[in-house]
């Protein structure tokens, strides 16, 4: 019972899902919109769900004074405080949430952003390093692309930009759309698996 | 009685119209074919049999494990931010991590799952759980080794880098949908010095993983992944038919390039 409800509602909604896409008929349409609506409504009662298992792990963590539990600290005063202000205060301009929102959290998420720079750096290193033929032809087409990029590639030879102009739009987009086409019909084909119930794997495997 | 005939056809194109969306009619005919394919493989599927191509980065799936139980260090898997529940790709990396767990639960080696979405944490709690029960380790499932970071991108990211720097798992797994956080956690993977196996559906990131991970599942490796760790023989009768549908596309592609280069623009539109 417990793998073969969750396999029914996967079949009937998954089969309804499909089968509105193509139809115009407007009650199967409210239905679709309701649908959506209800996946809304879960999804709020799911994030109730992920909050309390991060408290739980937390304060675990905390009173048993396990590894690192200093910033378990931080974590659950970050809960609590944010949750009381948003509930007493509100979360509008002017309101003391959006202050913290804005003066700690954007600037933390810009912070990690940031470090994408870094990261690109030290993986393009060891990308583009000549070790075998394929890293080569990746140099070689990456310096043309990142030349053909800036003023200095123009100054050399237009040849450089309009070349990188052609490794962009051609054997780029080439690769890419093969690789588009084989993750569009591997997406079409779990979707058909896990709706008819084949893969049953996120469940637990067959036997769940 | 040709009129009648011409009104009733068209009254009935009509009503087919009204009923079905028209501009949507080509795709509803490619799903068709698309679903026949699948079908009669998993019709062939009973005879057994099939065999599909080795995927170096699910090979190493097993190596990996066993590098993480001789270190005595944990096996870190995530799905990445991009995605949710309804995707295709959150779904793949689901059954990878279902078929991870039933080995990690063999080899009495510890499994974290940090994810940004508290439907996926869910589901993963399921998966691993249920995992672990048919590998024959109920007892070994911890279930605070799955849990919600954050449904901030780069929160997130921080969360499951400073899970990486801190725990310094021996095997990194990043399955499923990732955005700019790609690269940042797979560098902090490499740092770490862990082995890495990576797929997503974003050919953008896959250039990162490609470059900072030791293994990579690019395209459709990573949805083959659960029948090929399997050996499921319907789940690997999909893929074949995923094959077939490849195929027809590669010819619909090739008949088109050849209408458009004669010159026959209208073909090569209705084709492509």
């Amino acid at each position: 019972m417990k793998t073969r409800l969750p396999i029914a509602v996967c079949f009937v909604f998954g089969l309804f899902t499909l089968f509105q896409y193509f139809t115009a008929d407007p009650t199967l349409e409210s239905i679709y919109k309701e649908i959506l609506d209800w996946m809304q409504i879960i999804f709020v009662f799911t994030l109730l769900v992920g909050v309390v298992s991060l408290a739980k792990i937390h304060s675990e963590k905390l009173i048993k004074k396990r590894t690192d539990w200093p910033y378990s600290i931080l974590t659950i005063l970050g809960i609590v405080v944010m949750a009381f202000l948003g509930f007493a205060y509100g979360t509008d301009w002017g309101t003391p949430f959006l202050w913290i929102f804005m003066n700690i959290q954007v600037p933390m998420q810009s912070t990690m952003f940031a470090l994408l720079a870094f990261y690109v750096a030290s993986a393009a290193y060891r990308g583009f390093r000549f070790r075998n033929r394929e890293a080569s032809v990746l140099l070689i087409t990456a310096l043309i692309v990142m030349m053909g990029r800036i003023p200095l590639g123009h100054m050399i030879s237009d040849i450089i930009p309009g070349t990188a102009e052609w490794i962009i739009d051609h054997p780029s987009v080439a690769a890419k759309r093969g690789i588009l086409i084989g993750i569009g019909l591997g997406s079409i084909t779990t979707a058909l698996r896990v709706i008819l119930g084949i893969e049953r794997s996120y469940l637990g495997g067959k036997g769940a | 009685m040709i009129s009648n005939i011409m009104a009733s056809a068209q009254a009935d194109g009509e009503a087919v119209s009204a009923f079905l969306h028209p501009e949507r009619i080509p795709i509803l005919i490619g799903t068709l074919i698309a679903l026949i394919i699948f079908f009669a493989y998993t019709y062939l599927a009973r005879r057994g049999g099939l065999k599909i191509r080795k995927v170096s980065g699910l090979d190493a799936v097993d190596e990996a494990i066993g590098r993480a139980t001789e270190m005595g260090k944990p096996v870190l898997f995530t799905p990445g931010w991009g995605g949710d529940i309804q995707r295709p790709t959150t779904i793949a990396a689901l059954n990878i991590l279902n078929l991870v767990a039933q080995k990690t639960a063999s080899y009495n080696c510890d499994l974290i799952f940090p994810t940004h979405d508290p439907v996926i944490m869910s589901a993963a709690e399921e998966t691993v759980q249920n995992a672990y029960i048919n590998a024959g380790h109920p007892d070994l499932y911890k279930p605070d080794n799955i849990y919600y970071t954050t449904s901030s991108q780069f929160g997130y990211a921080a969360a499951v880098d400073g899970a990486i720097s801190r725990i310094k798992p021996a095997t990194v797994m990043l399955l499923g949908t990732f955005e700019a956080e790609a690269l940042i956690l797979a560098e902090t993977g490499n740092s770490v010095g862990a082995m890495q196996i990576a797929g997503s559906d974003s050919t953008i990131q896959l250039a990162f993983f490609l470059v900072a991970c030791d293994y990579t599942l690019i395209g459709e490796e990573l949805f083959a992944a659960s029948g090929y760790l399997s050996q499921d023989q319907e789940v690997i009768s999909s893929i074949k038919a995923q094959d077939i549908m490849k195929i027809i596309i590669a010819v619909i592609l090739v008949a088109g390039t050849i209408a458009a280069t004669l010159g026959f623009e209208q073909v090569a539109e209705w084709v492509v």
